[in-house]
């Protein structure tokens, strides 16, 4: 199976590849990078849907508005994101919509949650739409 | 880049492209060496384009790498022409450190050292996803934004002596929760009194060194041996949330063109926007104040409980250092009003400035600079000529050199606890593997950060802690 993500070195907080055959995969693949530096998501038991629709003006905003939902639905619901599927991106009139389903579980006393995510930035972001589609992403930890 | 050796400790970059204003460097040739290994100097540079700067853009001795502004960055801008950048503060709003001395001494707790951190890792929540008091109502929380430290104190947690040691007196009062999105409250409602994940620790430490007898004295240090506290975190979930929503709000409304980094987007200081940010970040400070003293009320309730009594535990002082603030400084010989950013810097007032609390005015403002993980953190002074040097701002920590992600290749949490043991500094904490991600070694030598401040003249040393007890998130 081709690579989904991988992390690269930042001297102060956590910097990641993201890959996919399409946007839509590549974006799926940045959520599991940035969920993986708090917890396992393969053990994350995925019982509960979260239904997520973001807009960007661009697709770097937009990407940074996906991501800090999963950050938001931890800190305010204790909503351990396991995996993001389904998820489309549409163009708008005034930029992009995204709309995914969020699985994983809402009793994080269950797992080991080993890393905070506290912020995504723009720092160094890429977004590629060659083959594959490669996001770059540094979130604040 | 092109960099001119002033002094030994003082490089700059001169003006050059759309530069407004040059760009000083407070560094020995060892810290240089990792600030030029990343995009500090070129975060500098661009920090010294922004619409409004005064006199020059300033990078402290333990500067590494940010987001937009490098951390350890300061700036000062006018407050017409000038701007305000939710990236020339940090996620972190009000990341900051509050030290507390005690009449014990090292002998005296000696016996009790492990108690007394079990203890505090009991009543202090830390890590990731730990809920802080009881759950806040919306309401409470926004008295919390408005009233900082005041409302923990109203509230039973420490006393009004707590708040005349503390920058601002604990309360920024131009914070309006009006302005924080619900987004942020959410954030912050479970997160109130916990110390969090990352580089925030909570240590009870000894003084190993005392630089400056006399300022020890009037800061409350007596003797080496003597036993302090200090506690190392900010505003949590909310100021991130802050800082989120301030940056996505100006790029909805300025746009990104022309920026050489989406992270340094700025808003016109007496914009609209740039109101409501800065009202906001006020609102996320405040946070932070009464999040630290929260924490410091439970540490003197362990410490009553296992010695039998917290009384001499008084505040030494508490500093912010990811801010933005409306400040008078001295510019081409006038006395003028600026909105300088600190990110990543302290605040360094020396003797005189009306804002340092009345007991140490004649002398200068305690600046408290952490180290890192099992090293010592130094109590320095501010100084009239930090005025000229660097708008009264100096170092705030170590600064980091190596990744966490490298940190975790070459080290494990288990194996630092033993050798810390070794040293005789106990140390708790949720996570072994944040722990090796906050391993000494993937810092600056925070001895070295501090020399450079004495030696420049930006903060002087005062004395030095070494920790026993340590408490991470």
């Amino acid at each position: 199976m081709a690579e989904k993500f991988r992390y690269l070195d930042h001297t102060a907080d956590a910097k990641f590849q993201a890959y996919g055959r399409t946007l839509e995969e590549a974006f799926s693949n940045a959520a599991l990078a940035t969920v993986s530096l708090m917890w396992d998501p393969t053990e994350v038991e995925q019982t509960l849907d979260h239904p997520v629709v973001v807009q960007g003006r661009d697709l770097e905003q937009l990407l940074v508005r996906f991501l800090g939902e999963i950050i938001y639905l931890f800190e305010t619901r204790a909503f351990l994101v396991a995996a993001a599927n389904e998820l489309t991106v549409e163009k708008t009139d005034d930029g992009f919509r995204l709309r995914a389903i969020f699985r994983g579980d809402d009793r994080p006393a269950r797992y080991a949650v080993f890393g905070e995510v506290k912020a995504v930035t723009y720092s160094e972001m890429r977004i590629d739409l060659g083959c594959p589609v490669t996001i770059q992403v540094v979130v604040d930890i | 880049m092109e960099l001119q050796r002033k002094t030994d400790f003082i490089w700059e970059i001169p003006k050059q492209g759309e530069m407004k204003v040059p760009a000083t460097i407070y560094a020995s040739s060892r810290l240089l060496e990792s600030v030029r290994n990343d995009l500090t100097l070129q975060q500098a540079r661009n920090v010294a384009c922004l619409p409004g700067i005064q006199r020059m853009s300033y990078v402290m001795p333990d500067a590494h790498q940010g987001y937009g502004f490098p951390i350890g960055g300061v700036a000062a801008f006018d407050m017409d022409e000038g701007i305000i950048s939710p990236g020339g503060v940090g996620y972190d709003i009000n990341c900051g450190v509050r030290l507390l001395r005690t009449d014990f001494a090292e002998q005296d707790i000696a016996a009790r050292r492990k108690e007394l951190l079990t203890e505090i890792f009991k009543e202090v929540p830390a890590g990731v996803g730990k809920g802080g008091i009881t759950r806040l109502s919306r309401n409470v929380l926004r008295d919390i934004l408005t009233r900082g430290a005041e409302w923990a104190v109203e509230n039973g947690y420490g006393t009004r002596d707590d708040l005349l040691m503390t920058e601002e007196y604990g309360r920024m009062a131009d914070g309006d929760p009006a302005y924080v999105s619900d987004r942020a409250l959410e954030r912050g409602i479970p997160q109130l009194g916990t110390l969090g994940a990352g580089n925030h620790f909570l240590e009870i430490q000894k003084v190993s060194h005392i630089f400056d007898k006399d300022l020890a004295g009037i800061f409350g240090i007596s003797a080496v041996g003597q036993v302090m506290v200090m506690i190392h975190c900010g505003s949590r979930g909310l100021g991130h949330q802050v800082a989120s929503d301030y940056i996505e709000l100006m790029e909805n409304k300025l746009g990104t063109k022309g920026l050489p980094d989406r992270e340094l987007i700025h808003a016109p200081i007496r914009s609209p926007l740039g109101q409501q940010y800065y009202r906001s970040m006020c609102a996320a400070v405040n946070y932070a104040f009464a999040n630290r003293q929260l924490i410091a009320h439970w540490v003197r309730d362990v410490f009553a409980k296992v010695m039998g009594s917290a009384k001499g535990m008084r505040q030494v002082y508490d500093v912010c250092h990811n801010v933005a603030k409306i400040e008078k400084h001295m510019i081409a010989g006038k006395t003028r009003e600026v909105c300088i950013h600190r990110k990543g810097a302290t605040r360094s007032f020396g003797p005189g400035r009306m804002e340092i609390p009345e007991a140490y005015r004649a002398k200068g403002q305690p600046v408290i600079i952490p180290g890192s993980m099992g090293t010592a953190s130094y109590l320095l002074v501010g100084t009239a000529e930090a005025e000229e040097l660097s708008f009264s701002s100096t170092a705030h920590g170590a600064g980091r050199v190596m990744s966490r992600h490298e940190a975790l290749r070459r080290f494990r949490g288990e194996q630092i606890r033993d050798e810390l043991q070794k040293k005789g500094i106990e140390l708790k904490s949720t996570s072994w593997k944040g722990v090796a991600e906050e391993a000494s070694a993937a810092y600056k030598d925070v001895d070295e950060v501090v020399r450079v401040s004495h030696e420049v003249g930006i903060g002087r040393l005062v004395a030095r802690v070494v920790p026993v007890g340590v408490m991470k998130g």
